[in-house]
């Protein structure tokens, strides 16, 4: 193709606040590589941004069919966003089964890039297809642009001597320049990026670099658009900013918190989705002094935790809903023996295997009740990518001043969403002081500290301190082996009394939106974003509305009672059925009204824009 | 840790004042009376010393020795150890267990301690049925038996720890029994001595639901028929007149009686540093044929292989030679960064 010797033509260009733009495909397409090279693109340039990476469980399901359709959406804006977008402005679909799948959420006259070489007899038949969309007028609403993308991959790379699978692995950067004309951006990041990844095979680095070049000169060199857009920079805060995902900012958490905290960090864990990828990014971390351990399975990972925060180290383990099932019984031995740990549990849908790729909130209970006998355990919420990396240190602290098992409840949205993230300094970082007992005068192993009833933290290796401990019941003070029955109720209510203690470490809540008024919506965890984005809507139409967004979700913040009674009515959106408000009702016997989703996927913002109505009719 | 010149510990030093919950005439108190006896002898600070157990009447050891101990939860001893010396590799770290703990419910963490050979000596107690719960049969149980949860006798063959042990590639692997007092202290001591995993199998009599389980090879006068005591460097010998000895016949083991031509020279001479897992694993099998005496002593101790903790933190060191060490500024700002001016 030469496209040089086309002078660019006169195009209009529109500025529009924000887009919505999904890629999906093949899961073979390299679909969230495209919807990550551009997102960070977007970042660079300054938009705010949401992503929703939305992958199926099959590592390749057979090509061209429904359940091997991979998508990834970014929002991107010049003004704040809250959520990845109800509905898409531009969709291109890289295969019949990918547009089967995702045409629902194209907006009216959105554009539509489909992939012409793919829509063939046999792909419309993994599809399902009976009639070619492209032909029968089914897609009339929409700008469709059939553009042949097998095709012209291969010729921008014929020079390249490549084979053809090889050449068509590519075709997804020739998607991803056209993208990158569409909304006026520049290729330069993504060219470092191909640069690096491919470093050791050169010819790969020019086949995608051409890929994406001739799909961006194909946009200038064509009369297809008759226009392109411009999202100009959001005006965030000043201040230095990355993108990051819910999993990376959880991972960097945990080492600086073992930097804050002075102690080695150790991770154990076994691999699950979607928390796989905090352990792939803590083993990176050597030169952190980390320990990451692989373990044989889920309670090897736990166990192994517990073993090094006996040993004084920093000790977690992360996992998703299953593998939080096969910790239950070690969770108990950690409230027992009274050692910090924090537990990462990535809820996804369930129960079982259930949807590993998806997100859900279910867990919740789970975390909160989900042992044998009284095992109280603070558990903690992130509501947004960026804010993983908060809750990890808070975890942290929380867990070593308390010397207390902590569980972290993020989920699928957040663990591969991401959004632009302001770099905090080091000053900004909480204190997380440490001590270790040393002092044999006196030493007691299960005395406590008056202000957190924490028990010492009295490590191997420390001479005069040689004690024992165990999950069999212990003496109050002494922790010798005990079963009498004024014992057992006195230790029940101290670790129960020791975690309602934490609630001195919970801000009270302020309420955004309205003080008090018609409703105020009490959520947490990832729904942040469309909760926001709704109230911000809906107080435009004059409602009175306020939301309370959890981050500790035990202790419960001690104004909250209060709070809730400053509403008429009151609504709990959450990915379960019902979890959070089952709570609320039965500490503050409220009429709490749950909204609940479970489908896999987050909120729309209309979706509780409608409920609110509803509930204000 | 301090450099001052180690205190003279005694039998004493590494008793508690708890008292001991073990059935009177339990193999345990013989265990625990041997195991109190070597910890004084290895010229190790008492605060280094860590017990972690399991579950089961032999997981309630830590609570009866003056050092630092921790009764984990069924079966996951050997994960919690691994943490824990992974993360303090100074520490001498035992783990104390059954076979229902280490073979049943913690097979899998036991296997995979064994094959990362993490530097923890492991005592299995072995009774060849669930005490604690009052008298279930266990995985070494033997075939047929009859017990409560088996009245018409049991239908699961059992395993044999030691061949286990071997097969996942431990690199030091015992046998003991707990009436053989000096023999276990010694074999205790040659286990204390190993650098990495070490699994010795203490046969151990539970005289409430399994007594007489070893009476074969603990009554005084049949234990020289029956047993034959490995020694590094010798052939092995036994018999009340140590008349008889194992040769090797090709890959099989055979009971020979010495004389009639037949020497000392013609029999398998022991080397428990045979890289080779199948020589040990031969061993191992011996006492399941007919006519042949139980092996005890050190089957295998192979000290090539590097301890897991070593491993781990050499290769922190060498990835912080090679980038560094971590900065936590950088870390955050690592990748792709942009400012937003005012």
């Amino acid at each position: 193709m030469s496209t040089t010797s086309v002078p660019p033509r006169e195009r209009k260009r529109e500025i529009r606040e924000q887009a919505v733009i999904r890629f999906c495909g093949d899961s073979g397409d390299g679909m969230q590589i495209t919807g990550s090279q551009f997102t960070n693109t977007v970042a660079l340039y300054g938009n705010d941004l949401a992503t929703l990476p939305d992958y199926p469980a099959e590592i390749r399901a057979p090509a061209g069919t429904l359940p091997g359709v991979s998508g990834f959406q970014v929002h991107f804006s010049s003004s704040d966003v809250y959520t990845p977008g109800d509905s898409v402005d531009a969709l291109i679909a890289m295969n019949p089964a990918a547009l089967k799948m995702n045409l629902a959420d194209l907006k009216p006259n959105g554009i539509l890039i489909v992939n012409l070489n793919d829509f063939g007899e046999t792909d419309l038949r993994k599809a399902q297809m009976t009639a070619n969309p492209l032909e029968d007028h089914s897609l009339d609403a929409f700008r469709l642009f059939t553009v042949e993308l097998t095709k012209l991959t291969r010729a921008a790379l014929k020079e390249l001597g490549l084979d053809n699978k090889t050449v068509d692995r590519c075709k997804n950067f020739f998607a991803l320049g056209m993208c990158y004309w569409l909304y006026n951006r520049s290729m330069d990041g993504t060219i470092r990026w191909i640069e690096d990844k491919f470093k050791s095979k050169p010819v790969l680095v020019e086949a995608n670099r051409l890929a994406m070049q001739a799909g961006y000169s194909y946009c200038e060199a064509t009369e297809a658009f008759q226009i392109s857009y411009e999202i100009p920079p959001a005006k965030l805060k000043p201040g230095v900013y990355r993108n990051i995902s819910g999993n990376t900012a959880l991972a960097m958490g945990f080492v600086a918190a073992s930097q804050k905290a002075g102690i080695t960090l150790f991770l154990g864990s076994y691999p699950i989705t979607p928390a796989s990828d905090i352990l792939h990014e803590l083993s990176t971390y050597k030169n952190f002094g980390v320990i990451t351990f692989q373990a044989e399975d889920e309670i090897a990972a736990i166990t192994s935790a517990i073993g090094a925060a006996y040993a004084g180290a920093l000790g977690i383990t992360s996992t998703s809903g299953p593998g939080m099932a096969l910790k239950t019984e070690a969770l108990g031995l950690a409230v027992a023996v009274e050692l910090p740990l924090v537990v990462c549990d990535v809820q996804r849908g369930g129960p079982s295997t259930g949807l590993p790729t998806k997100t859900e909130q279910a867990d919740l209970l789970q975390a909160l009740y989900g042992r044998n006998s009284e095992a109280p355990i603070p558990v903690l919420a992130p509501s947004s990518p960026g804010d993983c990396f908060w809750i990890a240190l808070e975890a942290s602290r929380i867990a070593i001043k308390y010397m207390v098992p902590v569980i972290i409840l993020s989920d699928g949205y957040l663990a591969n969403g991401a959004e632009p993230w302001p770099i905090p300094s080091l000053a900004d970082l909480p204190d997380i002081p440490v001590h270790f007992e040393k002092n044999p005068e006196g030493f007691q192993p299960y005395s406590r500290n008056p202000d957190t009833l924490a028990r010492p933290w009295a490590i191997p290796g420390t001479p005069g301190l040689e004690h024992r401990i165990g999950g069999i019941e212990k003496q109050d003070i002494t922790g010798n082996v005990n079963y009498e029955p004024l014992n057992h109720e006195r230790m029940v209510r101290l670790r129960a009394a020791k975690v309602a203690a934490i609630v001195q470490e919970v801000p009270d809540v302020v309420p955004a939106g309205d003080p008090s008024g018609d409703l105020l919506i009490v959520a947490w965890g990832s729904t942040l974003g469309p909760i926001t984005a709704a109230l911000k809507s809906e107080r435009a139409k004059g409602h009175r509305i306020g939301h309370i967004h959890l981050r500790h979700l035990n202790p419960l913040p001690k104004n909250l009672g209060e709070v809730l009674g400053r509403y008429d009515r009151i609504l709990v959106p959450e990915m379960n059925m019902g979890q959070l408000v089952m709570v609320l009702r039965a500490k503050y016997l409220v009429d709490a009204q749950g909204y609940n989703k479970i489908q896999g996927k987050p909120f729309k913002q209309s979706e509780i824009e409608q409920k609110i109505e509803e509930m204000l009719d | 840790m301090t450099t001052a010149t180690l205190p003279v510990y005694t039998k004493k030093d590494f008793q508690t004042d708890q008292e001991i919950r073990w059935c009177p005439g339990c193999g345990d108190y013989a265990i625990l009376s041997a195991v109190q006896s070597v910890f004084p002898e290895l010229g190790i600070p008492r605060e280094n010393f860590v017990v972690i157990s399991g579950i089961g009447c032999s997981s309630r050891f830590p609570y009866y020795m003056n050092t630092f101990g921790f009764h984990t939860i069924h079966g996951r001893a050997p994960a919690v150890a691994t943490g824990l010396k992974v993360a303090r590799p100074d520490l001498e770290v035992w783990v104390v267990t059954g076979d229902g703990d280490s073979l049943s419910i913690g097979g899998n963490h036991t296997i995979h301690m064994l094959r990362r050979n993490v530097g923890l000596k492991v005592l299995m107690f072995n009774n060849r049925i669930y005490g604690l719960t009052k008298g279930q049969f266990s995985p070494t149980s033997e075939i047929g038996k009859k017990t409560k949860s088996t009245p018409y006798g049991t239908t699961d063959r059992p395993f044999h720890p030691l061949s286990l042990a071997i097969g996942a590639e431990a690199t030091f692997v015992a046998r003991s029994v707990d009436v053989f007092q000096q023999h276990l202290k010694e074999t205790l001591k040659k286990a204390a001595a190993h650098k990495g995993s070490a699994y010795i199998e203490i046969l151990q009599n539970c005289n409430i639901f399994n007594d007489h389980a070893w009476e074969t090879l603990t009554e005084r006068d049949a234990r020289s028929e029956h047993v034959v005591q490995l020694e590094h460097g010798k052939p092995l010998i036994f018999g009340k007149n140590r008349d008889k000895g194992i040769r090797l016949n090709g890959l099989e083991l055979e009971v020979v009686a010495l004389g009639n031509g037949v020497t000392e020279n013609d029999l398998l001479v022991h080397d428990e540093h045979d890289p080779r897992p199948s020589y040990a694993f031969l061993l191992s099998q011996m006492e399941l044929r007919p006519g042949f005496p139980t092996p005890i002593g050190v089957l295998r101790a192979w000290g090539d292989v590097p301890r897991y903790e070593d491993v781990i933190a050499d290769q922190i060191r060498d990835v912080q030679a090679k980038r560094g060490i971590g900065d936590l500024a950088k870390l955050l700002h690592a990748g792709d960064t942009w400012e937003v001016r005012p």
